[in-house]
């Protein structure tokens, strides 16, 4: 298309076709710089904290938890908090978003119900987390008067759920009818032919879809501040509060310890390639539908 | 289907029906669960409302247009944040739209096909970036920047213009509404782009191809046919954009400037509803904790309503154009 757009200036005797050209170049050539740009922020704010978290970056950072200011210390409590409660939150949100979206495409196709739920859902996708936060204190935080793990694994669940509803729904609606009519010709019943037929189809796209909501609430921190809220001692039980890599980083970010801004880097650092690479890899799973 | 399933397996097994009970837990789990979406909104909206009651009880409706956050004397009200919230998402799309417009463009129409994927891609981890490192990256990058260089030259410059120039005044804080919309531009720019690349490519090939076989150039296809055909979606976009915009909190934490004055110039720190919970809410209680609960029920609204029509619009735009 670029060698199309480009056929006008073989005229370019034409006063009007030189205007049309000029005009065309200069939109060209700013979209290609709105694109450098983007590119460039994305290079800037990679390196950068490759620049500033690589050093403190060392073992003592898994082995030691979160120090008081002025002392050694790592981050072990914070990234096994936000394992666990990463971890328990899609394990709620899994099954969960996996059933609705089946019911949406397998049970409800056509129906206004199903498509009441499609756009309620398409909405919490992009629903701000905050809210969700403010939501699960109220049911999870407020009635027994102290902050917990359980509440912060809630709170994700909550968020990571129409995530999954989402392309479950997606990738069941590009399983060809004619499978399960096979299937079912086959005398089996429905919710056979929709585990072992539609499931197995959309596999990959619906796991796609749980890998990406790993990735997006894992680096969560606006709910975790009302759920999870800090901890500054490792804990495994997830009826305490717990700390977290992001919410540890947005203390520690803000703080005037130079060492606390230090160790904020370094989780800054782990936290963004894990859910960089947890992304790369989500989109290799992806079935390449588009195109 | 269920009667083909259920006639299939009874002529299998004579008499019994071995799918049933699994149908009948399948099917109601998947009901149940897709239930639970609809709870879900329900909860959040009923549960908003129940924690703000209390602040609207005190200060009635006037709340929304107080200008007044003050824990001491127990005297709130939303003004300075919903200003804040505004104003940001405001500067984020002035910033945000012809940007993600071109960069759309970019991808659609100029870009090589070998280099699509991986710029497409390298737009979407712009997306992935969680929002505390966009928070991190401009206190300690942006906003020395922005105090340095960028807002003293604003200052300088747009400043002295009259009637505008009162946007543009005031010393140079480096954090402010004006950065933090900056950063909120950068956040929700790969969403927009995304969406809009989507909404482009509804536009059949053939549509585009006669436009440039009749020796139209790149842009004028662009605004003569793609525009035209893709406007609702293209709004939609911008809408879902701005719904996010108006939500983010922790980008917007870290270089808002948390003041509860409003102030008439763009630069200086103010607070958005976002911030102040993220700020406030660990250490609030009583009337103060249900103020917040207030905020987060104006919040609730303003974004669902945002957001609530960009997906009618883009839902349209799908079933119009398949």
């Amino acid at each position: 298309m670029v060698t199309l757009a480009k056929t006008p200036r073989v005229a370019s005797t034409n006063a009007v076709v030189r205007r049309r050209v000029r005009a065309n170049r200069i939109i060209s050539g700013l979209s290609i710089a709105a694109t450098g740009a983007g590119l460039f922020l994305l290079a800037w704010i990679l390196g950068y904290l490759l620049f500033k978290g690589f050093t403190t970056l060392s073992l003592q950072l898994f082995t030691m938890d979160t120090p008081p200011p002025g002392s050694n210390g790592g981050l072990a409590n914070a990234i096994i908090g936000s394992l666990l409660i990463t971890g328990v939150g899609i394990l709620l949100a899994t099954p969960i978003g996996i059933l609705a979206g089946t019911f949406l495409i397998e049970y409800g196709r056509g129906t206004k119900l199903a498509e009441v739920i499609r756009f309620v859902n398409d909405m919490l996708v992009s629903a701000p987390s905050i809210i969700i936060g403010l939501f699960v204190y109220q049911i999870a935080v407020a009635p027994v008067h102290h902050f917990s793990a359980w509440a912060g694994a809630i709170a994700l669940a909550i968020i990571a759920l129409p995530i999954i509803v989402r392309t479950t729904q997606d990738m069941l609606q590009l399983v060809p009818d004619a499978l399960r009519e096979a299937a079912f010709a086959l005398g089996a019943p429905k919710w056979r032919v929709i585990v072992v037929v539609s499931y197995r189809a959309a596999f990959q796209g619906m796991l796609t879809g749980v890998l990406l909501a790993v990735a997006r609430i894992s680096g969560e921190t606006a709910p975790l501040l009302f759920t999870a809220l800090s901890n500054p001692s490792w804990t495994t039980s997830m009826s305490s509060p717990m700390a977290t890599l992001p919410v540890v980083i947005y203390k520690f970010a803000g703080a005037p310890y130079q060492d606390w801004q230090n160790l904020a880097w370094a989780g800054a650092l782990l936290i963004t390639f894990s859910v960089l690479i947890l992304n790369v890899v989500a989109r290799s799973f992806a079935p390449r539908t588009r195109n | 289907m269920t009667q083909v399933a259920v006639s299939a397996s009874h002529g299998q097994r004579g008499g019994a029906h071995p799918g049933r009970v699994g149908n009948i837990l399948f099917g109601g789990s998947a009901w149940i669960f897709a239930i639970l979406v609809l709870v879900l909104l329900a909860g959040v909206t009923v549960s908003l409302v129940i924690a703000a009651a209390p602040a609207f009880r005190e200060f009635g409706f006037s709340f929304i247009w107080t200008e007044a956050w003050n824990p001491v004397k127990d005297r709130f009200g939303a003004l300075p944040t919903l200003y804040g919230t505004v104003i940001t998402g405001f500067i984020a799309m002035i910033i945000g739209v012809p940007v993600s417009l071109g960069i759309a463009i970019f991808l659609t129409e100029l870009c090589p096909n070998y280099l699509k994927r991986p710029i497409s891609t390298a737009v979407e981890l712009l997306a992935a970036v969680p929002s505390i490192i966009y928070g991190m990256w401009g206190l300690f990058v942006l906003a020395p920047l922005m105090q340095k260089y960028i807002e003293p030259a604003i200052i300088g410059t747009l400043g002295n213009i009259p009637l505008v120039g009162v946007f543009f005044q005031g010393p140079p804080y480096g954090i402010g509404l004006f950065t933090a919309g900056i950063i909120l531009s950068a956040m929700v720019l790969p969403y927009m782009v995304s969406i809009m690349r989507d909404v482009f490519e509804t536009v059949p090939p053939q549509f585009r191809e006669s436009a440039y076989g009749l020796g139209a150039t790149t842009w004028e296809v662009v605004r003569s046919v793609v525009l035209p055909y893709s406007r609702v979606g293209v709004i939609g976009a911008f809408m879902l954009a701005l719904g996010r915009a108006l939500g983010e909190t922790m980008a917007v934490t870290f270089v808002v400037g948390n003041s509860y004055h409003i102030s008439t110039s763009l630069l200086a720190p103010g607070s958005t509803i976002a911030s102040s919970l993220a700020n406030e809410f660990a250490e609030a209680d009583g009337l103060q904790l249900s103020s917040l609960m207030a905020l987060g029920f104006l919040l609730f609204v303003l974004t669902f309503s945002v957001i609530g029509i960009a997906r009618l619009m883009l839902m349209r735009l799908q079933k119009r154009y398949g």
